[in-house]
């Protein structure tokens, strides 16, 4: 059993700040992290190494500094990693880079046939959810997204069975090897590594793969050529020009504040008021 | 399965940096850990780099170090409540490279640092804490991590692990820090555009300036107030000694909102985006507060050896180069075979005291201890020398000879003449 | 693993430089299409709000809007045919099998595919849900053409008949607008909420296409061995409540959620929360509101220590009516909600909790 993840080093959004006048990201003292969703998929295929014994490749493209991503891969227990790293990708939207992946994993999959590939549901920076579908629409593999649970797996019948979250409901569903599984968070639970494991993974020589060791002879299927769109506008939301109207009392007590706010919505909202239906209460009476 | 490396240094700081790079450029097998996500990781605020300390481990760092500004000028504030009165010093010879001093973002720097030492062949592991030391009777021998299989040994342990250090009080190498001995310093970083600041600041290109500020904005609280600027945001703050906060009860970011509301700093902020706020600890005792700094298998580096020259705000060209002095200690008794016993690594504290190091704090032993015992430098002082000033220069009919006699009359009414006379003894004593 | 933030900036020069004008081969490609996510006999409302979007890019290319719907053959998806005119659509595409009788990524791709390449849509637009997001990754890269998630805007570039589909980025910190260049369709999803419900027209008509399917569930991989539905548990509800109570990581501690569960329970709302709150693990991933999160639009929106960053505005700034609480006056929140109080969520929920039982105590006695 052989699985390959997919992880991507992605600035730390939660820190990131907007040029207040130039409307350009400010990526000053901007952490990198490992995509948190990626974690999640990363775990998920090394419960499944631990269990079947199976191997597991992460892989990664991003410039040179994402290594730290695949080093922390490594620290958890990933036996390879393969950072695909090149000037030519750089612009590339998500079919191009869905086109860059696939394209190293078909080589992986030549050394060592790929039998599941694991990412997270969506990266933090990008948010788009769209490059593992692609990767599994362009690899010919059973696409499963939002994958809750892996119910089992079955490496002699190669099936699998997940619980898949979809509107109003999960899907059990059930499908054959190779397949590509995007998994939600909460998933599971990141193990801690240990310091023979953090050694380890420092002294792994991570393999540095060019568009041409992946095998990518097209040029116009990646980077910016190989990208259907295109940015045309990055601007900051408009800041709206309400102004909470502050709640003050002569008492300033809570019980006074709220009452006050109370009274102010009942008559100056009457429609969002009648909107309020309580529940009954557990006793059976209503208020 | 343990590994044995020929030195462990704990902390990934510009000391523990500093120390690893040397020590693995001479070939030695090193690992050092880190508790934080990345060298840097838990430090977002600005600082000011010293070249001189750099240099002399890694010679071409301009080449690629994330450099901010290099400082041109500095200002020297003793603020009021609502005025201040202070110096200027800008000398073209600040913007001829190779410039002296840098401004810097830590977080940025310490990550540039620490991939200097990844490549110079050091093992560097993150996200892990270094729990305890192992003991051989008197000598340390290795570190318990809190990782499974956490124990690692070495030849030496070097102790960067800044001023709180667990470790040596774990190991009882010094003791519990006394308050008196550390100052609280709360920084925030402020983004403007680079325009924006050139402007403000008149500064052009990568010029920068540095703002020491003393007097009221401390509120009797021993400590100062500084701001830099960076290419893209200004670095405020306010530090203060530990005992003072706690008796005043001011909270630290109190004191920085009033800080930032002076007058006479607001402007410089102005529709700038704060980023970070952060609070840390500096080793402020000096000279006196400098606990033992080497041991059987062990040396301490940097600010958990107490290495800051407050007065000077210089900590980490102390940390850099407690931390080469270190390696070279080390490099020199592995050359000759000699084990890393306290009597052979008593060269280090040799290598310490001559140094501008120990000359440096030395020279300012006193410092802290008078500061402490004289508050009115932090009060009445500031008041009273920008109200001359505001004497002196505020065109009323007086003439100047009356307003000199008044401001004199002032001065001596807040503070005896004797006391006056103590004071300035006092500090003379302690700079000279 | 989409293009990182360097070349995202890059980009926008890049658009200017690259031709902008379509080869004649996809100057073929004409009308707007929206997918009608129709599952277990019910529309995703989404997919409505599609259509009121759809129709005004329709009107402004002046196109047909075509609604699409696959499943099983059977009446009720003939019934959402003809709800789909009523919200606006000039005609349906319909696609009926057994093999589509429950949504699976692979069947429902080959057959949007071929829908696509016969009929040539200029945009096809899908809901940014579990569906609409699967289904639109494998289709996009099968016709090999653009696709932008989560839109939070739509418009039509008069210059060139362009789609520019705006959406936030970073975490919801920047807006960007994508175009797609020199191919077709123009793809994109829109999350639910973000559109107004269109008001449907039921004296609208319109035609039915139907399209033959030829697959053989044997060729299908993956099997549907259960569904097991939501019981009525937040997920399902939070986007559709009217009101919601919200709590941020001013709430201190998990067990002060409690006072965000008391105030829900009063005012018969749902209970949601900020990004630092699920990561803390208070409360469940399924109560997130804000970019990586859930977007809701209720009546009432009461955020008791939230800051406001931009992650969460953007999941709730179009609720009616935003009542904060926070105890920092300069918190974001205020900028955008419609009133504020001042304090300590801790000590004003119970208040709040109080004041609202006695005004609903009261209405109920008075009506």
């Amino acid at each position: 059993m052989h699985i390959l993840v997919c992880i991507k080093q992605v600035p730390d959004s939660a820190q990131i700040r907007v040029h207040p006048v130039t409307n350009t990201i400010m990526r000053q003292g901007v952490p990198a992290i490992v995509n948190p969703y990626d974690l999640y998929a990363l775990e998920e295929a090394l419960r499944l190494k631990d269990r079947y014994r199976a191997r597991v490749t992460a892989l990664c493209m991003g410039p040179p500094q994402a290594e730290a991503a695949l080093r922390k891969a490594l620290a958890f227990g990933a036996d390879e990693a393969i950072l695909l790293t090149d000037r030519a990708f750089a612009g590339a939207d998500t079919l191009a880079t869905s086109y860059a992946l696939s394209a190293a994993i078909r080589q992986v999959h030549k050394g060592l046939p790929v039998d599941l590939v694991f990412a997270g549901k969506q990266t933090i920076d990008g948010d788009t959810a769209q490059v593992g579908p692609g990767i599994a629409t362009r690899l010919d593999m059973q696409l499963l997204t939002y994958v809750s649970k892996i119910v089992s797996l079955d490496p002699a019948a190669r099936e699998i069975v997940v619980h898949r979250r979809s509107e109003g409901g999960v899907q059990v569903l059930k499908t054959q090897l190779p397949a590509l599984i995007t998994v939600l968070e909460g998933i599971n639970e990141m193990r801690f590594a240990s310091l023979t494991d953090m050694l380890r993974a420092e002294r792994h020589a991570l393999a540095l793969w060019s568009k041409d060791d992946a095998h990518i002879d097209d040029a116009t299927k990646i980077g910016l050529k190989g990208s259907p769109t295109a940015v045309s506008k990055v601007f900051a939301p408009t800041p709206t020009n309400r102004r909470a109207e502050i709640i003050e009392t002569q008492s300033g007590q809570p019980i006074d504040l709220a009452a006050t706010l109370v009274a102010k919505l009942f008559s100056n909202r009457p429609d969002v008021a009648l909107a309020i239906n309580p529940s009954p209460t557990p006793d059976g009476s209503s208020l | 399965m343990s590994e044995h490396f020929d030195a462990i240094v704990v902390g990934a700081g510009p000391a523990g940096n500093s120390a690893a790079y040397t020590l693995a450029r001479a070939g030695l097998k090193v690992l050092q850990i880190e508790r934080g996500e990345y060298s840097g990781s838990k430090n977002v605020q600005g600082a000011i780099l010293y070249s001189d300390a750099l240099e002399r481990i890694i010679p071409d760092f301009r080449e690629d170090a994330p450099l901010e500004r290099h400082v041109i000028e500095q200002r020297m504030w003793v603020l009021d409540d609502e005025s201040y009165i202070g110096g200027t010093y800008r000398s073209a010879d600040f913007s001829k490279p190779p410039y002296n001093r840098y401004t810097i973002i830590r977080s940025q720097f310490d990550r540039w640092f620490s991939k200097k030492v990844r490549d110079a062949g050091a093992l560097v592991v993150c996200e892990t804490t270094v729990l305890d030391l192992h003991m051989d009777g008197h000598r340390v021998v290795g570190v318990r991590t809190d990782r499974e299989n956490g124990s690692v040994y070495a030849d030496i342990v070097i102790l960067a692990d800044g001023v709180n250090s667990l470790l040596a009080r774990k190991a009882g190498f010094h003791g519990e820090l006394k308050p008196k001995d550390v100052a609280l310093a709360v920084k925030e970083i402020h983004f403007l555009p680079e325009q924006t600041i050139e402007d403000r600041f008149n500064v052009k290109g990568t010029e920068g300036v540095v703002i020491e500020m003393a007097g009221k904005i401390t509120q009797g609280m021993v400590g100062t107030g500084f701001l830099y600027t960076n290419k893209e945001s200004v670095t405020i703050g306010v530090g203060c000694l530990l005992s003072d906060f706690k008796k005043s009860k001011i909270a630290p970011y109190v004191l920085l909102e009033r800080m930032k509301a002076h007058p006479a700093i607001r402007p410089l902020l102005e529709a700038g985006e704060m980023k970070e706020y952060t609070a840390h600890l500096i080793p402020e005792g000096g000279y006196n507060a400098i606990p033992a700094v080497y041991g059987d298998g062990w040396l301490m580096v940097g600010d958990a050896g107490m290495f800051v020259n407050a007065v000077h705000r210089e900590g980490s060209n102390l940390a850099m180069t407690t931390g080469r002095l270190a390696a070279e200690t080390i490099i020199d008794l592995k050359a000759r075979g000699k084990p890393m016993t306290a009597r052979n690594l008593a060269a280090y504290r040799k290598a310490l005291d001559e140094s501008f190091v120990m000359k440096d704090m030395k020279k300012y032993k006193n410092v802290p201890s008078v500061m402490d015992k004289n508050r009115q430098f932090f009060t009445d002082y500031p008041h009273l020398v920008s109200h001359a000033a505001h004497t002196l220069l505020t065109v009323d009919g007086m003439d100047k000879k009356t307003k000199e006699r008044a401001i004199r009359q002032e001065f001596t009414r807040t503070r005896s003449r004797f006391g006056l006379f103590a004071d300035a003894f006092k500090l003379w004593r302690a700079f000279e | 693993m989409t293009s990182s933030p360097a070349q995202q900036k890059q980009a926008p020069r890049a658009a200017g430089r690259r031709v902008m004008k379509l080869d004649e081969r996809l100057a073929g490609y004409k009308g707007v299409w929206v997918f009608v996510e129709y599952e277990r006999g019910q529309v995703h409302p989404v997919s409505w709000e599609l259509l009121g979007e759809g129709r005004k890019l329709a009107d402004a290319l002046n196109v047909e809007l075509a609604a699409v719907l696959l499943g099983s053959p059977s009446d009720a998806i003939r019934d959402c045919c003809d709800q789909a005119i009523h919200f606006g659509a000039d005609l349906c595409y319909l696609a009926c099998h057994p093999t589509l009788k429950d949504y699976r990524n692979a069947p429902y791709t080959t057959v949007l595919t071929e829908l696509v390449n016969r009929y040539c849509p200029e945009i096809l637009l899908l809901g940014a849900t579990t569906l609409g997001r699967d289904l639109a990754g494998s289709v996009a890269t099968t016709l090999k053409t653009g696709l932008t998630a989560d839109c939070t805007g739509l418009v039509i570039d008069p210059e060139n008949r362009g789609l520019a589909a705006t959406r936030p980025t970073f975490g919801g910190s920047l807006l960007c607008t994508i175009v797609t260049l020199n191919y077709r369709p123009q793809m994109a999803t829109v999350r639910p909420r973000v559109m107004a419900m269109p008001v449907a027209d039921a004296t609208r008509t319109g035609r039915v296409v139907e399209h033959p399917v030829a697959i053989v569930e044997e060729s299908i991989a993956t099997k549907i061995l259960e569904f097991i539905p939501d019981d009525r548990v937040a997920e399902a509800q939070l986007p559709f409540a009217d009101i919601i109570v919200s709590g941020g990581r001013g709430m201190k501690r998990q067990d002060n959620f409690r006072l965000i569960h008391d105030l829900a329970r009063v005012l018969g709302a749902e209970v949601g929360a900020s990004r630092p709150v699920i990561q803390a693990g208070w409360v469940g991933p399924e109560r997130q509101v804000g970019q990586s999160g859930k977007t809701v639009r209720p009546r009432l929106y009461i955020a008791a220590g939230i800051s406001g960053a931009v992650q969460h505005r953007v999941g709730m700034d179009k609720s009616d009516v935003i009542v904060a609480i926070n105890e920092d006056a300069n918190a974001p929140i205020f900028d955008f909600a419609h009133y504020g109080i001042v304090g300590n969520a801790m000590t004003i929920l119970p208040a709040l909790t109080q004041a609202f039982t006695e005004h609903l105590k009261a209405r109920k006695r008075a009506g």
